[in-house]
């Protein structure tokens, strides 16, 4: 009997070493004559574990981490094969209190199990939501989704089913299930983790949605910074076909479903969502004007349900346990799980999938360990680029949609970015004003003018000329932006820019530098609107 | 490492076709004319707006909107640095000075030998291991300056 050892596969545990760990481990045991079996699991989301291998023993599965190619030889030598302990040894895979913790629904078979085997797929549970949905109607379908009061994942909260009863309700001869896979937001890797550690869920979701509203295909926008969830992906997508979980005749139903995923090209805008349909229409991707909305007037002209990655992978576990089931997690209107990634200056990194509530506090202290550094936190920017920078007194905010619209802040994909006591708001006010000048469609004057107009600026107000006036300018600036932008990239970009100054403003009252700051060196010069 | 090949015409136009009946064919193309030869040659544009019945300017304004497409070739390694808020908390800027330093070009700019093409990136989905580099669309996490050296010179010994 071969020994199961799991030594993912995903890209953030690769970027440490997973791959050069699992080869040692393969040749080492080969050496000694022990037979193994490695299987590239996706990663459980301890990222400072990583690489993390664990053991399939009698007794679960142990694990052990961060294992370095250099550890391999010793581990073996312990007697990792058989669980045995070891100064890298953290006992029982499931009992560490990071997962321990988590309420996991959406991620429940990430790292546990090989992302592209649908046998273990189907073995862990997968499947069940879309066998339940093709027994039932599908406004049946979507009310399931409308009750368990699940909302856009991707950063806007809109509730999911109110967008699959307009894509049903609107009568045409073609519909598209689209997934927004442009996980574009700094402190967000969600959308990754679940393509490359459990794709078939994703699968399940998209086509459980297109079921739902009579849409026969579908794509996946996945931006070109992810290759490995392309392959990933591409991959899951064969399978889905060889087996008909996909194509004319799904899982035995004679119903269609198409699926296929597309590259982006490096434009954070097509993350929102009409961008992100001229994008996968072949065309520059600038936004459209809304209304109609995607739902009504989507991919190319037809009915389009737009969703997140996450939000459509938690479809099948609301169809196969119910809506009211996924309903009872959470708070207020924010129902179900979110899944938090703490990212930054965070001595624990990873993802927590956890009942929203949870405070912002309990989130980076209990279970991401405080910063890195061991310095004192300063910052927190929540919900990526467009998010606000919360101070240590904004700390006991609960994850809730609409506890960090109260704040002025934003809740977004559920990224949280720490900073310690080494950082300068001033600066990181100017790189949110760069960053919208550099990512601008350049659809509308203010977003288009008014983020380069904000770097000149801030960059005024940090070298210290006429600091009040020019304070004053930007904020009726970020006014202009806030009101008179067409989508969220210029709406928003005021929160970190506000929010730094409101929450910071020694940072924007100190001697002026000596030096310039430096430029973003994307060739802006090729870009036919400037 | 890129594979580029020489531009050739009838292979261009050859990718072109197998794709075109795609509906909104025109960014897998500009894919794949681009993991072909490293870039997409001027002399594309005509082809491709003659396959999908689009003006020329049309197609420029696609290949000029986006980030990743580009009409010059790119060094032999292409290493990308995430600028984004993540990396920063953990002090990309410094690596990434370390990095123009060494290599004598900023980022967007390719080395005279035209061994390394830096270019920025705004968030490789490693914010739990920052700071966060590409080299060749191999993703690593941790990038201190050592890492980003170790890195370099493991691509110029197999220069």
């Amino acid at each position: 009997m071969s020994v199961k050892i799991y030594i993912p596969r995903d890209a953030a545990a690769v970027s440490v070493g997973a791959d050069a760990v699992a080869r040692a481990v393969t040749q080492q045991s080969g050496s000694r004559r022990l037979d193994v079996s490695v299987v590239r699991n996706g990663s459980r989301g301890m990222f400072w574990l990583e690489p993390l291998v664990e053991v399939e023993t009698p007794g679960g599965r142990i694990a052990y981490g961060p294992v370095s190619v250099e550890a391999v030889e010793d581990l073996i030598g312990a007697g990792m094969l058989e669980g045995r302990p070891h100064a890298l040894c953290l006992g029982p895979a499931q009992e560490i209190p990071f997962l321990k913790r988590q309420e996991r629904l959406t991620f429940a078979r990430c790292g546990v199990t090989d992302p592209v085997s649908l046998s273990d797929y189907v073995s862990h549970g997968g499947y069940r939501g879309l066998e339940r949905a093709l027994r039932l109607m599908p406004e049946t379908i979507v009310e399931e989704v409308v009750t368990s009061g699940l909302r856009g994942r991707g950063g806007a909260g809109f509730p999911t089913g109110i967008k699959w009863r307009t894509v049903l309700e609107t009568e045409a001869d073609q519909k598209y299930i689209v997934c927004n896979a442009d996980e574009g937001d700094s402190g967000t890797y969600a959308d990754r983790m679940i393509m490359e550690g459990d794709p078939f869920v994703l699968l399940e979701g998209m086509t459980i949605a297109g079921i739902a509203v009579g849409a026969t295909s579908g794509y996946i926008y996945l931006r070109s910074e992810y290759p490995h969830a392309f392959r990933t992906l591409r991959r899951a997508i064969a399978i889905a076909y060889e087996k008909s979980y996909l194509g004319a005749n799904v899982a035995g139903s004679g119903k269609r479903f198409d699926l296929e995923v597309r590259l982006g090209a490096g434009a954070y805008i097509c993350g929102e969502e009409t961008s992100l349909l001229e994008s996968l229409e072949g065309k520059r991707g600038q936004i459209r004007f809304k209304p109609p909305v995607p739902a009504i007037k989507g991919l190319f002209g037809k009915p389009t349900v737009v969703n997140n990655v996450i939000s459509l992978a938690t479809v099948p576990i609301i169809l196969e346990k119910g809506g009211a089931y996924y309903r009872d997690f959470g708070m207020g209107k924010s129902r179900g799980t979110l899944t938090i990634q703490l990212a930054g200056n965070i001595k624990h990194g990873g993802l927590v999938e956890k009942a929203f509530g949870l405070t912002l506090r309990e989130a980076i202290y209990d279970f991401g360990g405080g910063t890195a550094s061991g310095r004192p936190l300063r910052a927190v920017q929540v919900g990526g680029p467009l998010g606000a920078y919360f101070p240590p007194s904004l700390l006991d905010t609960p994850l809730d949609y609409e506890a960090f619209t109260e704040r002025k802040g934003m809740l977004g994909h559920g990224g949280i970015v720490v900073f310690d006591d080494t950082v300068d708001l001033a600066r990181q006010a100017r790189f949110a004003m760069e960053f919208c000048a550099v990512e601008s469609c350049g659809k509308c004057t203010p977003c288009r003018i008014g983020s380069t107009r904000g770097v000149e600026v801030i960059d005024k107000i940090i070298a210290n000329e006429d600091r009040a006036k020019n304070l004053e300018l930007l904020a009726d600036l970020c006014e202009v932006l806030t009101d008179g932008s067409l989508c969220a990239l210029g709406g928003l970009i005021p929160l970190p820019v506000q929010s730094a100054i409101r929450y910071f403003p020694e940072d924007f009252d100190k001697p002026a530098p000596p030096p310039p700051a430096q430029g973003t060196g994307r060739n802006q010069e090729t870009r036919s609107w400037h | 490492m890129s594979r580029a090949q020489e531009w050739d015409a009838e292979r261009a136009r050859s990718r072109i076709q197998e794709l075109a009946h795609l509906p909104g064919a025109l960014l897998p193309i500009l894919h794949a004319l681009q993991d072909d030869f490293g870039h997409i040659d001027k002399a594309a544009v005509p082809l491709i707006a003659d396959a999908l019945n689009l003006s020329h300017a049309e197609v420029h304004g696609v290949i000029t909107f986006y980030h990743d497409f580009r009409y010059t070739p790119h060094g032999k390694h292409v290493l990308k640095l995430c600028r984004a808020e993540s990396c920063q908390a953990m002090g990309c800027e410094s690596m990434i000075r370390h990095v123009e330093d060494r290599l004598g070009v900023r980022l967007g700019e390719t080395t005279d030998d035209r061994l390394f093409t830096l270019e920025p990136v705004y968030c490789l989905g490693n914010c739990a291991l920052s700071p966060a580099v590409m080299l060749d669309g191999k993703l690593y996490g941790r990038v201190s300056p050592d890492v980003a050296d170790s890195l370099i010179d493991n691509a110029q010994r197999h220069a």
